[in-house]
């Protein structure tokens, strides 16, 4: 018998009670792991959680395998104050492990890069994995950084506060020259406590912590949320409302995706195009203000199905606006893969290689454009995908042209895809009720967010309330691959490299 | 290069011409909230109830409601019986006081310019450092988007500069993180003064959807002295171009609807 068959198995958006999860020795769930990543599936989610302080911490794991479209689950229970680590053999797992330690204060043994991810208290007060006296907090940004010593060798120490308005965060590199060695990434600043406060809902404030996990993600986690709900209280979404989210969170990915390719021409001084999607990315903002009033899609996305819907006006006005976006975004597009001085800076630059991406578990367009074949949409569907496909856009060699290119392949893909569904929109209502959430059960949502796999999972006590939320942002699975993508390039490609990924501080930081 | 000059000639000119020009907004924009309190039913609670971040509190029969703290969701307005809130589409939220931002039955007081001596310094020039201090993205994005070729702030003086030394004040977003506050803390005192703070969204006002966590400061009022309050969920970037106009003194001063 396979280790891995002693999880548990459940399909994306589903539930399962708590009883019906199998604990197993914390090495029988390691073997399980190796077993799993071994045979292609991922890591889609390891957490711990310490319902009292009596008890000791558990460990809960979610394996994906998107070959059956099936979740693996179960827990373990946790002695002492330590764990071995799984790390070593499976390097997926290194950031979860370090948020493990950090949140519940227990030891990842042989873990080869223990440091705090967000620099906050212990929730285990008298536990800290690095011995620090209860009440004591830790300094943000203060830990051992990875240095690379010699003659010539020099520090460059970047943020917390950078040059443009975006997000904080601090970056040191390792340099000889312009030579990167090494960058290490070190974040926590936008530490919110999201997930703690999450904790006994849901009430009136989770959807909306929902929505500001990670803001230019809003329909992507709001999505997810709804999906663990729905499955905790068997609601079934009207399939006119799973069009209309599904088309909001495709209208969330052309924006983003509209507005990075302005970013990366941009950053190679390409100002043509970085001028044109700047106002292109507003374009297909404004077609979610369309729709919902926000442009950000707040309020878009509830519970239950969807707050706004789309009548034959509206319908007619989005899709002439859309059309029109589509052609002015392609003739930008199209000058970047024309342009020999844009090509120059994009090819060959801050590669990834495939071992390194599915090593590390990357997502979505970083991880597709290294060649990985993923795409929760296809691999895990929910809602309106499971009747509707987008093609998976997948690229080979893992430099930024790649991940450029995987954005201009999706946003195609997204327009055609919105097309279809706005022109065979179901008549029907938007929202179902939901009534109250089952009691001691665990759901798995996966989404296919704008920068890849979003994964949550909640757990329920004995009331149907939130015993734990777990949040993973699919940047808590890229970051690392930024700083594989930095070995042996110039430090001027940082901005770059950093744009071609363009992963979320908040969503890592929660 | 033909290519190039072939794209800029489609591609058309899309700078708007605001604020000669009012702006166009969709339909569904939920700009100012106006609460009819006369429909209000004795004793009624609903909106203050359904506000997630505690915004509306009932004060003498009607609802007084806090814009600093509101998301411009619609659960308030979905939870009244007598349809006594509603949304409008007037994006013209910026004050000069957290106090203004409390609605209680009295017209919005809209920023007012700058002193004198303030104008003179800034009103043609104008830079600023931005800090995300824990800010979710959005805010960040739509002030982002305000150096588009779409709102060009560049016309009006304003630029934001990558140095807080080459600064004339600092525009805060996010609910400030403990993570974040000696990061906010040092980088106002990197500018040189005299200086303005602007805070931006409901988390940098009041903490927003993050209001009271242990982990937030509850927006930056308490640690650095706020000049302008441009509140939203995230605002509008018209709302924050708005404001800033205002502060400069470029806008006449229009009543609120």
């Amino acid at each position: 018998m396979s280790h891995l068959d002693r999880l548990a198995t459940l399909r994306n958006a589903e539930s399962l009670p708590l009883a019906a999860l199998p604990v197993i020795a914390i090495d029988d769930l390691h073997r399980a792991m190796v077993e799993a990543v071994d045979g292609g599936l991922r890591v889609s989610a390891l957490f711990g959680d310490a319902p009292s302080t009596a008890d000791g911490v558990r460990l809960y794991v979610v394996l994906g395998d998107s070959r059956t479209a099936t979740l693996h689950v179960a827990k373990s229970h946790l002695t002492g104050d330590s764990f071995p680590s799984v790390t070593p053999e499976v390097p997926a797992a290194h950031l979860f492990e370090r948020e493990i330690a950090e949140q519940f204060g227990v030891r990842p043994e042989g873990h080869p890069w223990l440091k705090p991810v967000r620099f906050h208290a212990s929730y285990r007060p008298g536990h800290d994995a690095w011995g620090q006296a209860s009440g004591e907090n830790p300094v943000i940004g203060v830990t051992d950084y990875f240095r690379v010593e010699g003659e010539e060798i020099h520090e460059v120490a970047v943020g917390p506060v950078h040059a443009g308005v975006i997000e904080p965060g601090h970056f040191r590199f390792q340099c000889h020259g312009e030579h990167v060695f090494h960058l290490e990434i070190s974040l926590g600043y936008q530490h919110r406590g999201a997930e703690k406060t999450l904790v006994g809902g849901p009430n009136k404030r989770t959807i909306h912590t929902l929505e500001t996990v990670a803001g230019d993600t809003s329909i992507g986690h709001a999505t997810a949320y709804c999906q663990s709900v729905e499955a905790l209280a068997d609601c079934e979404v009207p399939r006119r409302a799973r069009v209309l989210r599904g088309i909001a969170l495709e209208l969330e990915r052309l924006a983003n995706h509209a507005g990075d390719l302005g970013a990366l021409a941009g950053d190679v001084g390409f100002l043509p195009t970085q001028s044109y999607c700047g106002r292109l990315r507003g374009d297909f903002l404004n077609l979610t203000a369309l729709v919902c009033g926000s442009r950000f899609g707040r309020g878009m996305v509830r519970p239950g199905g969807v707050m706004f819907d789309v009548d034959d006006d509206r319908r007619r006005t989005f899709i002439e606006r859309l059309d029109v976006a589509l052609r002015d975004v392609t003739n930008a597009a199209e000058l970047l893969w024309n342009s020999a001085s844009v090509q120059a800076r994009f090819e060959e630059t801050g590669v990834v290689p495939r071992e390194s991406a599915l090593a590390l578990g990357l997502v979505g367009p970083a991880a597709r454009a290294s060649d990985v074949d993923f795409d929760v949409r296809r691999d895990f569907p929910t809602g309106v995908f499971r009747s509707a496909s987008v093609p998976v856009a997948i690229h080979p060699d893992g430099d930024v042209y790649s991940r450029a290119f995987i954005r201009w392949m999706e946003i195609q893909n997204s327009v055609t895809f919105i097309r279809e569904q706005l022109s065979t929109l179901a008549d029907g209502s938007i929202r179902a009720d939901v009534g109250p959430l089952k009691t001691d059960h665990v759901a798995v949502s996966l989404v296919e967010g704008w920068r890849g796999e979003i994964c949550h999972v909640a757990l329920t006590d004995g009331e149907g309330r939130f015993s734990r939320y777990k949040i993973v942002d699919p940047s808590f699975h890229n970051w690392s691959g930024l700083a594989m993508a930095l070995r042996d390039q110039q430090i001027s490609d940082f901005p770059l490299c950093n744009k071609s990924f363009n992963l979320s501080y908040c969503g890592n930081d929660l | 290069m033909l290519d190039v000059i072939a794209a800029r000639l489609k591609q058309g000119h899309r700078t708007i011409g605001f604020p000669a020009q009012e702006p166009t907004l969709p339909d569904r924009f939920r700009g100012l909230p106006v609460i009819d309190s006369s429909r209000c039913r004795e004793g009624c609670r609903d909106c203050a109830e359904a506000c997630p971040t505690n915004a509306i509190a009932i004060d003498g029969g009607q609802p007084r409601l806090d814009l600093g703290r509101c998301l411009f969701c619609t659960d308030c307005q979905d939870a009244c019986p007598e349809e006594a809130i509603r949304y409008s589409t007037d994006y013209r939220l910026a004050t000069r006081s957290r106090g203004d931002l409390v609605l209680h039955g009295q017209t919005l007081e809209l920023a007012k310019a700058l002193d004198e001596k303030s104008r003179r310094l800034f009103g043609r020039s104008l830079k600023l450092r931005q800090v995300s201090a824990a800010g979710c993205n959005a805010c960040e994005a739509d002030l982002n988007v305000l150096g588009t070729v779409v709102f060009d702030l560049g016309r009006f003086g304003i630029q934001f500069v990558a140095s807080p030394r080459h600064a004339d004040g600092i525009v805060v977003t996010g609910p400030v993180s403990e993570n974040m506050r000696t990061a906010l803390l040092d980088t106002y005192a990197a500018v040189p003064a005299p200086k303005i703070v602007i805070a931006v969204g409901a988390c940098a006002i009041s903490g927003g959807p993050f209001i009271d966590n242990p982990e937030v400061h509850n927006g930056c009022g308490s640690l650095v002295p706020v000049d302008l309050f441009i509140p939203g969920c995230p605002p509008h970037p018209i709302t924050i171009l708005d404001g800033l106009l205002r502060l400069l003194g470029r806008l006449e001063q229009r009543p609120s609807n």
